[in-house]
């Protein structure tokens, strides 16, 4: 007996809708059986809250008298994109201040504007005669701007791999600071409450979705970049390494920092933590198969990240319930295993959107556009253009 | 029967003098040394947890003082800033003594400080500096 989203919506609006989050439907679906869940279930929401590195934001500054047609801009000293139009730029989260090295870059710009803070502009331009202006300096806040939008080419990763060090030197690395002679591991999923992993073949989840994202609702805009649906997968049909990804939109006048944070990993650069939550129909017994993945029954591989080449040595594969149990055994020994996305966080945001939706504030979409199933990732290599 | 956790740090013309087992013959205290180093400019260092009479302690203390070592206490020199921290857990992989676990109920960060040995191994490792250490 199959559900439609419209039907979920309309229980939405009356107030009827049964919502789960995907903790919750893991016992839900052990007492109560996969048919009862599909019946009594509509909804179960999936969270996640980690560094995502492919974050940033788009901001439109409003015209100047004089105008100016920024050619270069730095917010609060750190470069932003401005090759595009006359007041529209780009700023990216990894990017590093001129002056504070990594200590500030765009994710704390990011940060700092949804905060309310003032934020310092400056652009040079080469001048036109309809833009005669060549350099501006002034100070904006979110509110002051035009549109601001976080728009992330790469976000909430379907799985991840785990890191170690097999060196005998402590390595710092985007997996964190790596302690040498495989002193620990460390990971990057919410595992069983992660969106893509409890939809895994992406069902439900496409473009056009809505999502919560940094405090606000936004949408899934598109595949996301080395969106890879072709990995090995198990049975239960999560992947075994990275696969999906997704890009996500939303309007960063509606967030709050509880939900999205800038960070620095020390001595590797800056990242933004962006949290995510999406909400998943349960439209019908296998859905429900999907959505009651445990963390053992996930699995990743524990990549050893001091060979510093494009394909790095596994040292087996491990499920998300050891990798959670605070160490493992390796090689006979004994390793303490940490994860740099919060599951607690995680948590809190799959348990407000179960509140949005229960109350009637968030209601579902259809997707537009299924994500595509045959995308490949190709890699970089040095090629002349004869050889290409 | 009291306990305190202190630094001892050893001046270069004493570092090589034995002088903490006087602690035990003398002021009949227990010890634990949790962490000692000899640092490059050949001074040692020397985290300490003491244990015995209130009285004693202090006499052990005034005893170290006159030898020529500078006593500071440990007790209050790791923050972990709860209003900063978004417990992911990135610091529990790298905690040898396991002071920094996530709670297994709630997955939020519990900080034991009677565990901490100050090795410093969690100083640079919180990816939004919750951690500071005043060592």
């Amino acid at each position: 007996m199959a559900k439609t989203l419209e039907e979920i919506n309309k229980k939405i609006k009356n107030g009827s809708v049964v919502v789960l989050n995907a903790e919750e439907i893991i016992d839900y679906a052990e007492q109560n059986g996969v048919k009862k869940t599909a019946r009594d279930i509509d909804v179960v929401t999936t969270a996640t809250f980690g560094p995502m590195c492919s974050t940033g934001a788009f901001l439109s500054f409003g015209h100047s008298d004089p105008p100016i047609k920024m050619s270069k801009v730095w917010l609060n000293d750190v470069p932003a994109y401005a090759g595009i139009a006359a007041v529209d730029a780009y700023i990216g989260a990894t990017e590093l201040s001129e002056t504070e090295d990594m200590n500030y870059g765009g994710a704390y710009v990011i940060e700092d504007l949804i905060s309310g803070k003032p934020v310092k502009l400056r652009a040079i331009a080469y001048g036109t005669d309809c833009y005669p202006r060549k350099e501006i300096e002034t100070y904006i806040t979110l509110e002051s701007i035009n549109q601001a939008y976080i728009f992330n080419p790469r976000n909430v990763y379907q799985n991840y791999a785990a890191a170690t060090n097999s060196s005998n030197k402590t390595i710092y690395t985007y997996m964190g600071k790596l302690m040498p002679n495989f002193g620990n591991i460390t990971f990057s999923s919410a595992g069983q409450l992660s969106p893509l992993l409890n939809d895994p073949y992406y069902r439900t989840i496409g473009i056009g979705t809505r999502v919560f994202i940094g405090g606000g609702q936004g949408y899934v805009a598109w595949q996301g970049t080395q969106h890879n649906p072709g990995r090995d997968r198990l049975t239960n049909g999560t992947p075994s390494g990275p696969a999906g990804t997704l890009a996500l939109i939303g309007d960063m006048k509606k967030m709050n920092k509880n939900f999205i944070r800038a960070a620095t990993f020390h001595g590797y650069g800056i990242t933004m933590y962006v949290g995510v939550g999406i909400p998943i129909p349960v439209l019908d017994e296998g859905m429900v198969e999907f959505l009651r993945v445990k963390d053992e029954d996930i699995y990743t591989e524990i990549i050893d990240y001091s060979v510093q080449r494009r394909n790095k040595p596994s040292c087996g594969k491990i499920n998300y319930k050891q990798l959670r149990s605070g160490s493992i055994i390796l090689k006979g020994k004994k390793i303490q295993t940490g994860s740099f996305s919060s599951y607690a966080k995680a948590l809190e945001i799959a348990n407000l959107l179960k509140c949005w939706i229960v109350e009637g504030h968030f209601l579902m979409t259809n997707f537009a556009a299924p994500l595509p199933m045959d995308e490949k990732v190709n890699t970089l290599n040095i090629l002349s253009k004869e050889e290409l | 029967m009291v306990t305190r956790r202190l630094i001892l740090n050893f001046p270069e013309k004493i570092v090589t003098k034995p002088i903490t087992y006087r602690l035990v013959k003398d002021y009949d205290l227990q010890f634990n040394i949790l962490r000692a180093e000899i640092t490059a400019d050949v001074t040692g260092k020397i985290l300490i947890e003491i244990m015995g009479s209130k009285n004693k302690i202090e006499e052990g203390i005034k005893f170290l003082e006159g030898e020529g070592v500078s006593i500071q206490e440990a007790s209050r020199d790791i923050i972990v800033d709860k209003e900063q921290c978004l417990d992911c857990g990135a610091c529990t992989s790298i905690c040898i003594t396991q002071a920094l676990i996530l709670d297994k109920n709630n997955y939020r960060l519990i900080f034991d400080k009677d565990k901490c040995i100050l090795c410093g191994f969690c100083q640079n490792c919180c990816p939004v500096n919750a951690i500071k250490l005043n060592v």
